[in-house]
């Protein structure tokens, strides 16, 4: 072989070390791009699923709570444009407003009124349920009876229990001798009675929610505490109170937002009244927007409403979750 | 002793919790069968049990139009909160992605907002795509629902990994393991999901209150204020016919899935 020979032989296996390189290159490429299809299946697959949700939770949660706030820094025309931008104005406007500050007021009171009863109550029935009696099942269904009730019959029925005519309460107190009271015509006793039923509305979901919570406890730390020999009260502090504190936490909250969110029993009892007595955010909220078309200052309680909620969420997560016993 | 008398202090409190909280319900019953003069004299039980209060709500108002409204609106609901919440739960039990956390926070933080803080946009956005008075604007909103997600992705999680890889063995795709393997097994949860979205969306009032004008088109809890407003002078029998009307479906539906409520809604609720 002589020189030439060699490096022709040379060059032409570089040549062909070079194509082979690539193809090997290509071949990758290909594969390589046919991963990245492979690899995004998943997450094509999933914003599909997911799609319908996502639109809407878009479209009547995320965006109109962004309008609401926009809402809130304008003057609305009537048929809720936003005309003129005014800041915080309607914000200043409503904390010097007496009849929001009236409205607040009412609002935390019959927040006061209605959570810790009704979580008590919950509490109350669901441990006497929880008892392994005959019938104990007929006893259930009656307590998580109110659950079924929608906001309506209930206010409709109260109205008639509360009624200063033919209303059977004042009767019933007038068994014991307790002089009759002015259930909805009067200011403090209006609250009350709107409380009352709404206390009574909450306990069956209240019952079922905790009682589904005293299931979950393990049965064998009643047994053991039985052969230490202690006592039901005993046993209902140190074991039944710590080992459901999940599912209160869980109700209290629950029970928290609900209260704040109030409508219907406002509406069909007092109608805010009397004297304003009753009208409680929400209502207030409904008032101003969709009966006197004050769109703007309806957003800026519509605003302070989702901030109260928000915080008073987060913050019973935040200072609820160290008192909370996790098994 | 001590072991004889608990039973009877448990009964004695069941009892009269019992007729305390059932009062009201039972109650409303009695007095749709009274007459106007028995309601003023404030009898508890009526001296008849006739149908006549119950005659006369159907012709107070349209009554028959707002049940057959909201058996529409609550199925509706009902089936589309089913299929939306499914897809949703199926992806955060068995499709990991990238961000899916993310999402994951986004579905949490629906929870967090008060419906009624967005009702205002809501009703403009109602009003301009023409959904007043439609069926279309008290169901579609309501189909996406973090909750019944989380219910579902809840009882998802428990399907045996193995079954899921039994399934791409066998060459399933991932829609039919979904619709195959997922969806009867999870019956129960999905039962539980469909009875709370049925009584919620039948007891709903503000919505349909702001969202219909129009007779035909509202719904039952609309037509109970309506009739408590018409009625409420003197004929107290007949508007408690109306409730009873009004409640009976509910009650029952409630009577029938009140175990499997229960165990979905704290499965839902505590894990």
């Amino acid at each position: 072989m002589n020189l030439v020979e060699v490096k022709a032989q040379g060059q032409q296996e570089a040549t062909l070390e070079a194509e082979r390189v690539r193809e090997i290159i290509a071949e990758k490429q290909v594969i390589s791009h046919q991963n990245v299809w492979r690899k995004t299946t998943n997450i094509r697959l999933a914003i599909l699923y997911l799609l319908p949700s996502i639109i809407l939770f878009s479209v009547f949660l995320f965006y109109p709570m962004f309008k609401t706030v926009y809402l809130s820094f304008f003057l609305t025309d009537a048929r809720g444009a936003a005309a003129v931008f005014v800041g915080l104005e309607n914000y200043l406007y409503l904390l010097q407003s007496a009849r929001f500050q009236k409205s607040m007021v009412s609002t935390s009171l019959f927040v006061l009124y209605t959570v810790p009863t009704s979580v008590i109550i919950g509490l109350f029935l669901a441990l006497i349920a929880n008892e392994k009696l005959r019938g104990i099942g007929f006893f259930r269904t009656i307590f998580s009876s109110t659950m079924g009730m929608s906001v309506a019959a209930s206010a409709v029925i109260w109205l008639f229990l509360f009624h200063p005519t033919v209303g059977i309460i004042n009767n019933f107190l007038g068994l014991f001798g307790i002089p009759a009271v002015g259930w909805l015509l009067d200011p403090t006793w209006a609250l009350i009675s709107i409380a009352i039923t709404t206390i009574w509305m909450n306990l069956g979901f209240s019952f079922l929610i905790i009682l589904g919570g005293l299931q979950n406890i393990d049965t064998h730390l009643y047994e053991s505490a039985n052969i230490d020999g202690a006592g039901y009260f005993y046993q209902l502090r140190r074991i039944t109170v710590p080992m459901l504190s999940p599912t209160l936490f869980f109700i209290i909250t629950i029970t928290f937002i609900n209260s704040f969110q109030s409508f219907g029993q406002v509406d069909i009892l007092t109608r805010g009244g009397p004297a304003e007595s009753t009208n409680l955010i929400v209502y207030s909220i409904y008032q101003d927007a969709f009966i006197n078309y004050q769109f703007g200052t309806a957003s800026a309680q519509a605003v302070i409403l989702f901030l109260i909620v928000f915080v008073l969420t987060f913050l019973q997560f935040k200072f609820g979750e160290r008192k909370v016993h996790y098994q | 002793m001590r072991k004889r008398i608990r039973p009877i202090i448990f009964y004695l409190l069941l009892a009269l919790s019992a007729i305390l909280i059932f009062f009201p319900i039972l109650f409303a019953f009695f007095v749709s069968f009274m007459n106007g003069a028995e309601v003023l004299s404030r009898a508890v039980f009526p001296s008849t049990f006739e149908f006549d209060n119950y005659e006369r709500v159907f012709g107070t108002v349209p009554l028959m139009h707002y049940l057959k409204n909201s058996f529409i609106v609550s199925s509706i609901v009902m089936l589309g909160q089913l299929v939306v919440c499914s897809l949703s739960a199926f992806v955060f039990a068995f499709i990991p992605f990238k961000g899916r956390t993310v999402v994951f926070l986004i579905f949490i933080s629906t929870l967090m907002i008060p419906w009624e803080a967005a009702m205002i946009p809501n009703f403009l956005t109602i009003q301009s795509l023409g959904w007043m008075n439609s069926y279309l604007s008290m169901t579609v909103p309501f189909f996406a629902l973090a909750f019944g997600t989380f219910l579902l992705r809840q009882h998802f999680k428990t399907i045996p990994h193995e079954l899921y890889e039994a399934s791409q063995i066998e060459g399933l795709s991932r829609f039919q393991f979904f619709y195959k393997v997922v969806i009867p097994y999870a019956k129960t949860s999905l039962v539980t999901l469909g009875i709370y979205g049925f009584l919620t969306t039948w007891n709903m009032y503000l919505w349909p209150l702001l969202v219909t004008t129009n007779d035909m088109k509202r719904t039952v809890q609309i037509g109970l204020k309506q009739l408590q407003t018409v009625e409420v002078s003197t004929e107290w029998g007949v508007v408690m016919a109306g409730v009873v009307i009004v409640i009976l479906p509910t009650l029952i539906l409630l009577f029938v899935g009140q175990k499997q409520l229960q165990k979905g809604l704290t499965q839902g609720a505590l894990k």
